[in-house]
């Protein structure tokens, strides 16, 4: 691959303009604006009914300066599923030349994947469907106020698994995504984050160039629902992939690649201490967890490098 | 050329998927309609259908891919039965809020719980209020008429609206009868080509589908969903009169049988139509000036025209094959009673339920409906407006 330098990508048309509503410091708009730069094609966008929808979309303005669809919550791999349906359709049927290329991103939040979107999701790229899906994981319904998702972290307090003087937040280990996407055998599976932009623009144009399925699952800073001071956001992103709470890694073809090594593999504390959704983690009745999280973080970490290494 | 085939009502909704040059079908097998889906999934692998055909997980999905399909810019059916139409219901909402003219045939059975996979028309009446247009058939030939006038209804710029064909589980889904199918090239050029307006796969221009309204455009935009539904009666009548024209076989609102003339009238859509036009028959020989009329479209209902049929009769029966617990009467009923309220003289209007759960409906039930209307006709009282045919109680 040629090398790609920001200053070129800064350069290229935004597909995702300024004026949208936001938060300060959140990390969707960063992703995804690395993430349509990676094609040059003409994109189809469906966004899942979440925080980019409804921020980019109210009527009658829209942030989206390429051809783009909301249809529901739970179904934007459905959704997806069906223009590109339409797509091989007309192409087959002569309506569209076939030397035309369209691509096809479907978005989600972790509410809309991990969650009521599965379903549509694992049924999407089990059909084969030749679109790319993007998660972008903040680990909690931000949209409406921070609820629990199954990838909120264990330990983690959300309103709807709050920590109380009885519990310690949410008590279940979150939902390994990726993998799951991996299970599915589909082209390309990739965990990305926005700290690491060159590597989240590699995985996004080799989503975009493969036929057939791409999934890619982008650790999502929320300032508003991790609790930080919003200009922290990236080195948090950081922070995740050096206690590899967030690995990066991509499976091509049932190959898994881990494309980040942390020099020095720092303690899940380092991660906990810096977000307020963890602040009760370090009083003295709950330091199982963090000793859990710890150990759930190392286990996963040996596996992935095992897989890595086959 | 015309044919004449013997077919079931699954059969001939799928030959006239095959004839309207479908883009893409969108579907989850389910009792009783699943024979539509592997018809076409069939016609697609023998590459009698050049569409695609998508088989999703779920007919949430299902109808999810027929809305990326529609919006991406095509011609999309899908087919479904109960649990799975209200599996949908969500989308359902969203296909006519965002004006995708969708043709959906649904093979009419009664909703869970209890389950069960017989005909009633509780699944479309569950759905009557989701922006659909709703036409429902007697037979399978109806059917067939129905499906094929469907995507011009739907697809007409004025409308753009999607459209639902209700026709019976089992009753009309797997009875074989001669119909008559007409000329591929003909239906092909009757329907002619889809031009969908804002078509995603346009990506020359760039816009916004589905965007977020808040209080300040959500009701204008709603209103102007109710305009699209608004001007179909027109569309509807027209294609049905130039279907006729083209194929011999005319449609409208309602058919009336035997209904001019008639002072005592049972109102009852789909295939116990056909049934109950076998008791007028032998109600007529025994002197009884009674007669039928038969719905066809739903929604719209054209309230007008059924009350002007209706506003100088003596006494009407009408049947329901739903339920609407807690209301007074069910649907059909309930739209018939208030379309004739600004009318000075007006029948005695009652109501029945009949066939829930695919419960059979004889020409003895139409009897003992018409014995009442009598009764009724005769003393001006009626003893209860809402009553059950043929259920042991």
């Amino acid at each position: 691959m040629a090398a790609v330098r920001l200053k070129d990508l800064a350069q290229k048309e935004d597909r995702l303009v300024a004026g949208h509503g936001m938060c300060l410091g959140c990390g969707i708009p960063i992703i995804f604006k690395i993430i349509l730069r990676a094609t040059d094609d003409p994109l189809i966008v469906t966004c899942a009914t979440g925080c980019l929808e409804v921020c980019t979309t109210i009527f009658p303005r829209t942030a989206w300066n390429v051809t783009w669809i909301h249809s529901a919550f739970e179904n934007a791999a459905a959704t997806a599923a069906g223009i590109e349906a339409m797509y091989r359709a007309l192409k087959n049927k002569g309506k569209i030349p076939q030397e035309k290329k369209i691509k096809i991103l479907a978005i989600g939040g972790d509410g809309g994947t991990y969650d009521i979107g599965f379903q549509a999701l694992s049924g999407a790229v089990e059909r084969g469907h030749d679109f790319v899906y993007v998660c972008y994981d903040n680990n909690v319904y931000a949209n409406t106020g921070g609820q629990r998702s199954s990838a909120t972290p264990l330990g983690a307090s959300a309103t709807t698994a709050p920590a109380g003087t009885k519990s310690p937040g949410k008590i279940q280990p979150r939902k390994d995504l990726t993998r799951i996407m991996a299970a599915h055998k589909i082209p390309y599976v990739a965990q990305a984050s926005p700290n690491k932009w060159l590597d989240l623009y590699n995985k996004a144009k080799k989503a975009f160039e493969i036929e057939g399925s791409a999934f890619i699952n982008v650790l999502c800073p929320c300032p508003t629902e991790w609790k930080y001071e919003e200009s922290q956001g990236i080195k948090l992103a950081q922070l995740a992939n050096d206690t590899c709470v967030w690995p990066l890694y991509e499976v091509e073809k049932g190959h898994f690649k881990i494309n980040y090594k942390p020099k020095q593999k720092l303690p899940v504390t380092e991660w906990l201490k810096s977000q307020g959704r963890f602040r009760h983690l370090f009083k003295e009745e709950n330091a199982w967890i963090i000793e859990a999280i710890q150990a759930q973080v190392d286990e996963e970490w040996e596996e992935l490098n095992k897989l890595a290494e086959m | 050329m015309k044919t004449l085939k013997p077919l079931n009502g699954n059969q001939t909704i799928a030959e006239a998927v095959r004839q309207v040059d479908i883009d893409v079908v969108a579907a989850y097998p389910i009792t009783p309609s699943t024979a539509i889906v592997e018809t076409i999934a069939q016609f697609k692998a023998d590459g009698l259908i050049k569409g695609e055909f998508v088989c999703p997980e779920s007919e949430h999905s299902a109808m999810s891919v027929c809305i990326g399909a529609a919006a991406a810019g095509g011609r999309v059916m899908t087919a479904t039965s109960a649990q799975g139409l209200a599996l949908m219901w969500e989308m359902l909402y969203i296909a006519a809020g965002l004006r995708l003219p969708i043709v959906a045939a649904i093979v009419n059975r009664a909703l869970s719980a209890p389950i069960n996979i017989h005909g009633d028309h509780s699944d479309t009446m569950g759905a009557r209020d989701s922006g659909w247009i709703q036409i429902y058939s007697e037979n399978c030939q109806e059917a067939y008429d129905n499906f094929i006038q469907a995507f011009r209804i739907a697809e007409h710029p004025d409308v753009r609206t999607p459209v639902l064909v209700g026709l019976d589980g089992f009753i009309i889904s797997h009875s074989t009868e001669i119909v008559e199918i007409e000329d591929d090239e003909e239906v092909r050029r009757f329907v002619g080509e889809y031009l969908p307006i804002y078509p995603l796969l346009d990506t020359s221009r760039r816009f916004t589908v589905g965007s977020i309204d808040f209080t300040d455009y959500y009701f204008e935009h709603k209103r102007s969903q109710i305009e699209g539904i608004e001007n179909s009666p027109r569309v509807i009548e027209q294609i049905g009169q130039e279907f006729g024209q083209k194929f011999g076989r005319y449609y409208s609102f309602f058919e009336a049988y035997h209904l001019d003339d008639a002072e005592l009238v049972i109102v009852v859509m789909s295939s116990a139509a056909g049934t109950c036009k076998e008791a007028i028959d032998e109600l007529r020989e025994e002197g009884l000036k009674i007669g039928l009329l038969k719905p066809r479209v739903f929604r719209p209902f054209p309230y007008q025209k059924i009350a002007e049929a209706l506003k100088d009769k003596l006494a009407v029966a009408v049947l329901d094959r739903s339920s609407s617990p807690g209301a007074f009467g069910a649907p059909l009923f309930t739209e018939i009673r208030s379309a004739l309220y600004d009318y000075e003289k007006r029948p005695k209007i009652i109501n029945y339920i009949y066939g829930l759960g695919g419960r059979d409906i004889k020409v003895e039930h139409f009897k003992e409906v018409a014995q009442n209307l009598v009764r009724i006709a005769t003393t001006g009282k009626i003893d209860s407006h809402v009553g059950y045919l043929n259920l042991r109680e």
